[in-house]
């Protein structure tokens, strides 16, 4: 204990790799599932501005997209939300300003999947 | 200037420095905060959380949420970590062992930040470090389950001040954080809301290129301790800007200015309406509360509207 050491010498607190949390699938959690619907989205990016999981990938696309109304939409367009991290919290249907997102039980979402 | 398009890119890909599976409750903003907040700087960003539910949620052993230089020691010393940080950075770089430009970030909840990080904040805001704090304010202590702060607003129901027969709840206003800060003359202090992420991306960015402290208060409403429905976050916000509860405003160089001015600003029931903390406001003689409150909040916008048409600086 009398001990006296330098601060080179003090031991380090935790240390982690970045971005483990990848790792941990919140998906479970949902109770909601957002069903996205393509062809009435136009690709705004309000949804994935507020999705506080960054569930919502997107990604650079020059040959465009089919959107609202048969439009073709370029540049950075929205995907399928990703099922993994989604909480199903439904802030992405209640603020899509075009309504292209429907919140849908888990286990109805599930069984309509299942159908197809 | 920014479009919403970049921003996506920047939140999403993978150079995010803060991804999906951290553990915040369904709905709660802070995650759509920080988001905006890192991908508004160009430079490397080192992180320092206070306590807080965003250093709970995000660091779960063994796992972590962020994908940048993250630090978190105790409740109270986000900003004095930070100071360090700098000290450190800019020893380092007068040695030329480090060449590169980077910001560093200190961010708390209203807890960390009003009551019990204040005096390292403040010091560090008087010290004049380079760094950047960011409140996320949802108005108490809500990781712990909905104790008071110093930014509960007026008549809010929590754990301790609990309303009932004799009470209505916090009988005292909240702290303004923002003018406290403004006081120390820094060069950017702003109030921004998670309902707005172009405005918070450029306030953002705005006090990362300070060249002095910075700090900027975000409204996060909290789906789990106002009781509200988790969809409702980004509407609750909205409100609170319509009614002018938390206007949005910076405070630049000392100058005060309004980003957004309601055109037709909402009775503050509309705001209090669906929540569980402000319930018993709805109840008969509890009426006179919301009328002091609504007073308040006029009284506070008056000012507000009068410190920006003076120009006098702050």
């Amino acid at each position: 204990m009398s001990e006296r050491r330098t601060w080179q010498e003090l031991e380090l607190g935790v240390e982690l790799p970045p971005a483990t949390s990848l790792g941990y699938k919140t998906g479970g959690w949902r109770v909601l599932r957002p069903i996205f619907n393509a062809s009435e989205c136009t690709h705004c990016m309000i949804c994935v501005g507020y999705c506080p999981d960054m569930a919502i990938p997107v990604a650079k696309n020059e040959e465009g997209v089919a959107g609202k109304g048969g439009r073709l939409f370029k540049g950075v367009v929205r995907l399928a939300t990703n099922l993994d991290y989604c909480k199903g919290c439904g802030i992405c249907a209640h603020e899509c300003p075009s309504k292209a997102i429907s919140m849908v039980r888990e286990e109805e979402a599930e069984q309509a999947s299942c159908k197809l | 200037m920014p479009t919403l398009q970049e921003i996506a890119l920047k939140t999403t890909g993978a150079d995010a420095r803060i991804v999906s599976g951290h553990r915040m409750c369904s709905g709660c903003g802070i995650g759509s905060i920080i988001k905006t907040v890192l991908a508004a700087s160009d430079k490397p960003v080192i992180v320092v959380s206070a306590t807080g539910c965003l250093e709970v949620v995000t660091t779960i052993y063994p796992f972590t949420a962020w994908n940048t230089p993250w630090m978190h020691v105790t409740f109270e010393n986000a900003a004095s970590v930070a100071s360090g940080i700098e000290a450190a950075y800019k020893a380092l770089r007068r040695r030329g062992k480090i060449d590169e430009d980077v910001n560093i970030l200190a961010v708390g909840g209203d807890g960390g930040t009003y009551d019990i990080g204040f005096q390292a904040l403040s010091g560090a805001l008087e010290r004049r470090h380079r760094f950047m704090y960011v409140v996320y304010d949802n108005e108490g202590y809500m990781n712990t389950g909905n104790q008071r702060s110093g930014a509960t607003p007026f008549g809010a129901n929590t754990t301790t001040v609990p309303a009932g027969k004799v009470s209505f709840g916090k009988p005292q206003w909240r702290k303004n954080l923002v003018e406290i800060a403004a006081a120390h003359r820094i060069p950017y202090v702003a109030q921004a809301a998670v309902n707005n992420t172009m405005d918070l991306y450029k306030k953002a960015q705005k006090g990362f290129n300070a060249d002095g402290p910075a700090v900027l208060a975000v409204l996060q409403p909290c789906a789990s301790n106002w009781s509200f429905d988790s969809s409702l976050t980004i509407q609750y916000s909205k409100l609170a800007v319509e009614t002018n509860f938390w206007p949005l405003y910076e405070i630049e160089n000392g100058i005060v200015h309004i980003n957004t001015k309601p055109s037709n600003r909402r009775p503050i029931e509309d705001f209090l309406k669906g929540q569980t903390r402000f319930r018993h406001l709805f109840r008969p003689g509890n009426e006179h509360v919301i009328v002091e409150m609504q007073k308040m909040i006029d009284d506070e916008w008056a000012r507000l509207l009068k410190l920006e048409e003076s120009g006098i600086q702050f």
